[in-house]
């Protein structure tokens, strides 16, 4: 995928070292064309004052000036243009307060490592006060982009010069297509090959000339590209004349097949991704629900404070962010922990002092616990204010993984769908091998028995509420990677939580997995017949439902800890 | 028997008396000027509206240090509604009846100012809202701070037609009035414009909605259709950040297909990681980065109070700023606080706005505002890319609505109405 | 002859009487004395009361299935909110052309939703009889059909109070939609009259809060009836010991169901009482943190006995009230606190603390 800044920067280094020879022989010939009176001397000292001149010019607060200066700066071809404009396009070229002159410099936390950026010379650490940074506007952006997608089209990065050839695809100028018919034939790698191949292809589809046309028109078969099948369907519609847009027949038929094939492989993408989708909305509930599966469904306590477990969790996240802020990978991953301790130090705490006192009146720790949740709520609004705080989301979970037009995984969801399982596994062990494990079931199943056996209840109480809501604490990480944190953030998901886990059948890890998983795909499955709610609304029904024919859940409780 | 019974019921009517009285003392009148902040501080929409309170806190603060307004200082009084619409009546009610306040500076959502107009209608007491909406309505008690939808919507799509070059256009938002209505009237322009039905999609979603991955891909598959796509987002707060992430994940980027939002501030985007919203747009009427001294004095005073240099400023605070001190200069001019010879005098109030520009309260009782269109840079701040020659004057009754066009609003004679139909010449809807 | 009824329940006279000067005085004074007059109730204090005492019907309603049935609902903010939306209708029906757009028929929101006729559920509204009828109806054959299908297959316990939330939070996903035709997030709102008297006058206002006093009264009476007759006392030992009951050869989900459906019909009943005195009803009433609070009320008073119910509505609605206003930053601490204080210290509520004390004293 696309690098991160310093891998970036290093690597057009090193391009910056190979391409000066080309430049300057590019820059000496047409000197010679335009004037050969000059000598050398005065003419590249002129380049220089031109170079700085435009430089400085990036400065300028109106965007169109600020265009032209960009204009004029590829012009001018000096080695450092390209590092320069690559610094501008990731936001790296700043303003120098003190001395007006432009710099390149990178944040490393408190300070930015800076260089000039006309000559390249380090200038070392300058505070965040010291500097401006040379904004850019959109149109600036992707003429930047497309500019230096030209000059990346022959870097060694595969990725990178992927992503030049789809910069130069979406704005199909004469230059570009020329330019990508001359690297067509060098191109080692397949799929840019590839992608080539279907870009000229598609600019065949205009062609005047019928058998070109007929050629392009056949090789998009191959193709899973959107673009091919935008292309092939405007070929079969018809214009403003009732003219059909293609006016051979024969081509006609051709695009049509062609058209058949390509849906059909689209059929099959569709229905991967709703299942991606389902699968991963189910995974958000699971990780949400599974806490509860074990404060509500193993102990009975309904615990209305679950959803301000997660919002615990998720405050942790953005504290451990701001703890470290240079290693926000890393320190979501300490988060994981962190929220778990959190999450369960409060939850055991919620148990010594409220909880306890309420066992064998289930009713009532709703109400008890229902205060606690407004007094969490109201205690993270006054520290940490009642706006919504930023949690960053680090590079590798952002982005997705490409499969092709039509199919593509985002990483934040995949990781999550990956994460919940290993939550869930990892419980499922707690569970089944610890003696912490043994003892909760043992005290879920008869609590009189157990204590007769010598289990402590007490202790074994405080812990598994504990366990129960530190995993709602690491839900939390989670969550914070999708969606706001905030002090509602609890509240969202505790009706969801709590239909998870009745739908799954109460005192069933598997259940409630297996039941988050259903719910996510019927909702995505749903979604598009019905609409975002009511495809809600009849996923609400149906488990109301399916409640009255199996009143106790999908995979209900056997024995005699049913029957209370 | 009878004893007992006389006995109880004395000491019951007795003290439901006592209980009653609780309620119903009114606070010693001291010699002040009551303001009344009517904005929620628990509850769904604390997240908007604390900054609000505290915006107000701070403009009343800063006239007590001027004087005061006649002669008197000013006292906040601050409740809070806990974002439930019944008890925002409820709570506008206490403030005017039992407080006494003067005017009342409150209000986000759409359904809360519905629920507080009756009241603030039967008592005829005062109302400052500050926030965008969706326009179609203009009471003789109300003014309105924020931007009506072409204050704000409508530039933004000639931004994005002329100087974008877009031609295919997805109206997303969150299913309730403020969007349904902008959409309604963005459709009508873009018909009238030129623009085909099926060049528009149009989607609703639910409140929170946080799970965007279908929505986002429906969006990619219809931007993808070879012309220039953008999205106009009236999606509504806690729903931003799931909608723009997914977008980032999916690998939309602003330069392919870019997302004006008429809800996303400052303030919104100083909670979010901005890292995927990078140049995406917002249209508002004021942004925390233009440069004028107005608005640099504005944000230190704020960092100021606050105590926090990094407290953002938005629109609806700019809002509350005109609103307060259009109301000030009203109650100078009328010199009274009554809410009778206020209403009179605030029409035509002049005020500076924090951008360069000079705000009028309109007969309409909506204000004139420029109009910006800003690109979301990666520090949460906006750049602005474009804005209006000159002040906007706000339309409380939308041209672009067949039901609404003929309808027209002034508070001056000899109209005098809200809501005057200039085919029928009649004037509906009102209670007074 | 009513206090003979109550000889020996002293805490219902109490309360009953109570709640007889609450509602005449007040609307009695409100309406004679003049402004500034101690004796003067502000209609501030008119529409609060009034509030409360809906919602007293509300928490009496909750009271019943739950303190004597033993069926802990999450969902009874429903039913309140169908009532509440029945009387809605009516009043909306009642502005007739004085709307923003001056239709004669459609309400504004259906002319802006660009619909052309009035759905067919919305006829008859404008019948003040017909709507009063569904204030019943609607909650009831809700509650009828829900409680048929879940009693019946001996749905019981938390699954039970789940699946009312799962009811509630259907309900409010679909009232949002403005499809539906109720008016999505706005609700419906703006009422103008009612039969015709205007509803901001302070006649109607003192009137309406007599009625609700009178209907609270009367649920009180009714409902205290109810759990005295044998129907009552067969309820009470379903909660106590269903299967006993089932062996006994009684059919427990008709008396379950039986009281379910009044009780639905009751807290519409709070809700039809409760929208014209705060003037909007929209799909927030169903959300389940709502019906969660009902419950809490019901648990301050004490479950199980109706005044309980009554009392608890009324104390924590005016702690709520008092806090909102002086402590806005930190009033959710107390509420908070409060809860917990009271479910661990006091398990039978405000009402078990006083029970308590006058048993110490005997």
């Amino acid at each position: 995928m696309i690098l991160n800044g310093t891998g970036r920067l290093a690597m057009l280094f090193l391009i910056a070292m190979l391409l000066p020879l080309l430049f300057f022989s590019q820059q000496i010939n047409a000197q010679e064309v335009t004037s050969k009176a000059n000598s050398d001397v005065t003419e590249i000292l002129e380049v220089k004052a031109d170079f700085s001149s435009a430089l400085l010019a990036l400065k300028q607060r109106s965007l169109s000036k600020r265009a032209e200066a960009i204009k004029q700066l590829i012009k001018i071809e000096n080695p450092r243009t390209i590092i320069i404009l690559d610094a501008l396009l990731i936001g790296n070229l700043f303003e120098n307060r003190a001395d007006g002159s432009l710099l390149i410099a990178e944040n490393q936390g408190d300070y930015y490592a800076a260089s000039q950026a006309e000559t390249g010379d380090s200038i070392g650490r300058l505070k965040k006060a010291d500097i401006k940074k040379i904004r850019l506007s959109n149109r600036l952006r992707s003429q930047l982009r497309l500019l230096l997608a030209q000059k990346e089209l022959y870097l060694e990065d595969t990725d990178i010069r992927m992503q030049a050839v789809k910069t130069l695809a979406k704005n199909p100028t004469k230059e570009a297509i020329q330019l990508l018919k001359s690297v067509a034939d060098s191109e080692q790698d397949e799929t840019i090959q590839q992608e080539i191949q279907l870009i000229l292809a598609l600019q065949d589809m205009t062609s005047s000339d019928k058998n070109v046309r007929l050629a392009a028109v056949e090789s998009l078969k191959q193709h899973t590209s959107l673009e091919a099948v935008n292309r092939l369907q405007h070929m079969l519609e018809k214009d403003s004349d009732g003219q059909f847009n293609e006016p051979d027949k024969q081509i006609r038929k051709i695009a049509k097949s062609a058209l058949v094939k390509i849906e059909a492989r689209l059929q099959v993408y569709a229905t991967i991704k709703t299942v991606f989708f389902g699968l991963s909305l189910g995974a958000v509930l699971v990780l949400a629900a599974i806490g509860l599966a074990i404060t509500f469904g193993v102990m009975g306590v309904i615990n209305m404070a679950h959803g301000e477990m997660m919002m615990l969790g998720a405050y942790t996240t953005y504290v451990m962010q701001l703890i470290m802020p240079n290693h926000i990978a890393l320190s979501l991953i300490l988060s994981i922990p962190a929220a778990f301790i959190v999450a369960g130090l409060v939850g055991i705490a919620i148990e010594r002092g409220i909880i306890r006192f309420l066992y064998g009146r289930p009713l009532e720790t709703l109400l008890a616990t229902f205060g606690v949740s407004l007094f969490l709520q109201q205690t993270v609004r006054s520290i940490f204010s009642p706006l919504n705080r930023s949690v960053i989301t680090p590079d590798f979970m952002s982005g997705s993984l490409y499969i092709n037009d039509f199919l593509s995984f985002t990483w934040n969801r995949i990781y999550i769908l990956v994460f919940c399982l290993l939550v869930f596994a990892a419980l499922l062990q707690i569970l089944r091998r610890t003696r912490l494990g043994l003892e909760v079931r043992a005290v879920s199943q008869n609590r009189n028995m157990a204590k007769a056996m010598g289990i402590p209840t007490d202790k074994v109480d405080a812990m598994t509420f504990g366990l129960g809501s530190g995993v709602a604490g690491i839900a939390g990480v989670a969550l914070s990677q999708i969606t706001n944190v905030g002090p509602n953030l609890g509240q969202a998901y505790i009706v969801d939580s709590f239909m998870v886990v009745v739908f799954g059948g109460v005192g069933n890890l598997w259940g409630t997995l297996v039941s988050g998983f259903t719910l996510g795909i019927a909702n995505k499955v749903l979604e598009p017949i019905a609409g975002a709610v009511l495809a809600k609304v009849v996923v609400l029904v149906f488990i109301i439902l399916f409640i009255q024919k199996r009143p106790r859940g999908l995979f209900p409780q056997k024995g005699r800890a049913a029957e209370s | 028997m009878k004893n007992i019974l006389r006995k109880t019921g004395i000491t019951s009517v007795l003290s439901a008396l006592v209980f009653m009285a609780g309620i119903n003392t009114a606070v010693s009148a001291e010699d002040t000027i009551k303001v009344g902040i009517l904005h929620s501080l628990s509850g769904t929409m604390a997240i908007s509206e604390t900054t609000l309170k505290d915006t107000m806190l701070m403009l009343i603060d800063e006239q007590n240090k001027k004087g005061g307004l006649l002669g008197k200082k000013l006292e906040a009084v601050v409740v809070d509604p806990a974002s439930n619409w019944p008890l925002f009546a409820e709570k506008a009610r206490e403030l005017i009846t039992k407080d006494k306040v003067s005017t009342i500076f409150g209000c986000w959502t759409s359904v809360s100012r519905k629920s507080v107009l009756p009241v603030i209608e039967e008592l005829n007491g005062l109302l400052f809202y500050p926030v965008q909406y969706e326009g179609e309505e203009s009471s003789k008690n109300v003014f309105y701070t924020g931007a009506a939808p072409n204050q704000q919507a409508i530039p933004a799509i000639d931004y994005l037609m002329n100087d974008m070059g877009v031609k295919r256009w997805v109206l997303a938002g969150t299913d309730y009035v403020y969007p349904r209505t902008t959409n309604k009237i963005l459709e009508a322009y873009l018909k009238s414009k030129g623009v085909d039905q099926k060049d528009i999609m149009i989607n609703y979603t639910p409140f929170g909605h946080s799970d965007w991955q279908s929505i986002v891909a429906e969006i990619k598959k219809f931007g993808s259709a070879g012309k220039k796509t953008a999205v106009v987002s009236t999606i509504n707060g806690d729903a931003n950040i799931p909608f723009y992430k997914e977008l980032g994940n999916q690998g939309m980027s602003a330069e392919d297909i870019p997302v004006v939002a008429f809800s996303v501030g400052e303030e919104e985007l100083s909670g979010m990681d901005t890292k995927p919203l990078v140049g995406h747009m917002a249209a508002w009427n004021y942004f925390m980065s233009i440069d004028t001294t107005k608005n640099a004095a504005f944000i230190k005073q704020w960092h100021e109070f606050t105590k926090d240099p990094k407290r953002v400023t938005n629109d609806p605070m700019e809002a509350h700023y005109i609103g307060f001190n259009m109301w000030v200069k009203a109650v100078e001019k009328a010199g009274t606080t009554d809410s009778n010879a206020v209403q009179k005098a605030m029409i035509g109030i002049k005020f500076p706005n924090l951008t360069g520009g000079t705000a009028q309260m309109l007969p309409n009782h909506h204000i004139s505002k420029p109009v910006f269109i800003g690109e979301i840079q990666d520090d949460g701040q906006f750049m602005t890319v474009w804005q209006t020659n000159t002040l906007v004057k706000g339309d409380a009754w939308s041209d672009f609505l067949p039901e609404s066009k003929p309808i027209i609003s002034d508070w001056t004679a000899p109209i005098n109405c809200g809501n005057y139909n200039t085919i029928t010449k009649k004037c509906s809807g009102q209670k007074f | 002859m009513l206090l003979k009824f109550l000889e020996n329940d002293k805490e219902s006279q109490w309360v009953l009487i109570v709640l007889l000067a609450v509602t005449l005085i007040i609307p009695v004074c409100n309406l004679i004395f003049p402004e500034g007059s101690i004796f003067y109730f502000s209609a501030y204090t008119v529409s609060l009361i009034g509030k409360y005492l809906c919602f007293a019907i509300l928490a009496l309603s909750l009271d019943l299935v739950w303190g004597y049935c033993g069926i802990l609902v999450l969902g009874q903010g429903a039913f309140f909110a169908l009532g509440g939306y029945a009387m809605g209708m009516y009043l909306m029906r009642q502005i007739g052309d004085r709307g923003v757009y001056g239709d004669p028929i459609l309400p504004d929101f259906m002319v802006f939703l660009d619909w052309k006729e009035l759905p067919w559920y919305w006829s008859g509204f404008d019948i003040f009889p017909f709507a009063m009828l569904m204030v019943f109806v609607v909650p009831g054959t809700l509650a009828f059909i829900f409680g048929w299908l879940t009693f019946r297959s001996r749905v019981t316990g938390v699954y039970l109070s789940i699946i009312s939330q799962a009811l509630t939070y259907a309900l409010l996903l679909a009232f949002f939609r403005n499809e539906m035709g109720f008016g999505g997030n706005n609700g419906l709102t703006d009422f103008k009259d009612i039969l015709g008297f205007n509803l901001q006058s302070d006649v109607v206002r003192a009137f309406l809060l007599m009625c609700t006093g009178t209907a609270l009264m009367s649920s009180f009476l009714v409902s205290r009836w109810v759990v005295r007759t044998r129907l009552g006392r067969v309820v009470t030992a379903i909660r106590d010991q269903e299967s006993r009951v089932r062996f006994l050869g009684y059919r427990v989900e008709m008396f379950k169901l039986w009281v379910f459906v009044f009780s639905a019909m009751l807290a519409g009943l709070a809700g039809a009482l409760y929208v014209p005195q705060v003037g909007i009803i929209n799909p927030s009433e169903f959300s389940p943190l709502i019906s969660l609070e009902i419950v809490v009320w019901v648990a301050v008073g004490g479950r199980g006995s109706l005044y309980g119910a009554i009392i608890g509505a009324i104390i924590v609605n005016y702690g709520k009230t008092v806090m909102t206003g002086l402590f806005p930053e930190v009033w959710l601490f107390t509420l908070g606190a409060a809860f917990i204080l009271v479910t661990i210290f006091l398990p039978d509520g405000l009402v078990g603390l006083w029970k308590r004390k006058t048993q110490e004293n005997v």
